[in-house]
């Protein structure tokens, strides 16, 4: 029974260096191609391309961080179930407000002067 | 001993949910804000320095790097290296701060802060409109004040990290920290990736949003 709260999905390495500088270098590229292709006027071929593709970068350099530099790739499935739930409950949050917001109408789209 | 490191690490964690929550209350406003005056964000976006916010990136990316090699050193138990990563890590947190100190004062000098004097310079010089057309200032404004609370907000996490490294510092050059007791580095290493990933978010969000409008500002 004590057992399962310590049981990891994969065991840790015992040399995690590499993983740690390939993270690294996984961002640091990632960071140059997000200003590379913001230059680009993305959104005369559809609006919001140009936010798209920068979410999807950050998500892919958020994971790679999440998995890799704080563990959780090697941690135990209840703190693996702890991130999920968060960016569920943060989805849930996002999805169900913004949905409101934009069918209700009435919402100023201009500030004026 | 086990048992009470994992249950360290689930309770951050837990902390880090809420704090996921935290930040994403204004990242929805920001979503709603941007979604409403969009012209208003490519303005905004334009004010802020890119280069000055890239480097802000690559300094965090770098120390995280650092901290995750703290925490490995932490976990061999090899003191120097761990204290080495430690002040590293902080070195570079504290190179964030002034960069970002700097970005601020520029935008408060050129009366870019969106309070009393917003485009209200008293200097010549400053062209008081930024090329923002004149309808479109109050929405700049808005942008304004997200990009100052979400910055903000992000720089206080920072400085609270600076204090946790120091902290952590002082602990192992007493010899506080083991092979098999290190847990506070590992959970403070977790906050410190933490702060990294939302800045890896307001860097795009914020600084390229408007990158892609060429000739304007």
């Amino acid at each position: 029974m004590a057992d399962h709260s310590h049981e990891h999905s994969q065991e840790h390495p015992d040399n995690p260096i590499k993983y740690y500088v390939g993270v690294f270098l996984l961002l640091m590229v990632m960071t140059g191609l997000t200003v590379y292709v913001a230059q680009f006027d993305l959104e005369k071929h559809w609006g919001p391309l140009n936010a798209l593709v920068a979410l999807t970068i950050a998500v892919i350099k958020a994971t790679a961080v999440v998995l890799i530099f704080m563990h959780v790739r090697w941690s135990s499935r209840l703190t693996q179930v702890i991130v999920v739930s968060a960016v569920f409950w943060l989805l849930i949050m996002l999805s169900f407000t913004v949905s409101d917001y934009f069918t209700r109408g009435g919402w100023p789209t201009t500030l004026g002067k | 001993m086990e048992q009470q490191k994992e249950a360290g690490m689930v309770g951050m964690w837990i902390f880090l949910l809420t704090e996921v929550m935290f930040f994403g209350g204004l990242f929805l406003a920001y979503t709603i804000y941007r979604t409403t005056y969009p012209q208003g964000f490519l303005y905004g976006s334009h004010l802020l320095n890119v280069p000055l916010g890239g480097t802000n990136t690559m300094v965090l990316i770098i120390s995280s790097l650092t901290m995750a090699m703290a925490v490995y050193s932490s976990q061999k138990g090899d003191r120097k290296k761990l204290i080495g990563f430690l002040a590293i890590t902080l070195a570079l947190g504290l190179v964030f701060l002034v960069i970002k100190y700097f970005e601020y004062r520029a935008k408060i000098d050129t009366h870019l802060f969106p309070a009393a004097q917003f485009y209200n310079p008293v200097t010549p010089q400053v062209d008081p409109h930024h090329g923002v057309p004149v309808n479109l200032r109050k929405e700049v404004q808005v942008f304004l004040w997200i990009y100052f609370l979400m910055t903000g907000l992000h720089a206080l996490h920072m400085i609270v990290g600076a204090g946790i490294l120091i902290t952590l510092i002082i602990l192992a050059q007493k010899g506080k920290f083991t092979r098999t007791y290190n847990s506070p580095v590992e959970i403070s290493g977790l906050y410190w990736h933490f702060v990294d990933i939302v800045w890896i978010f307001l860097f795009p969000l914020l600084y390229l949003t408007g990158f892609h409008v060429g000739g304007g500002h």
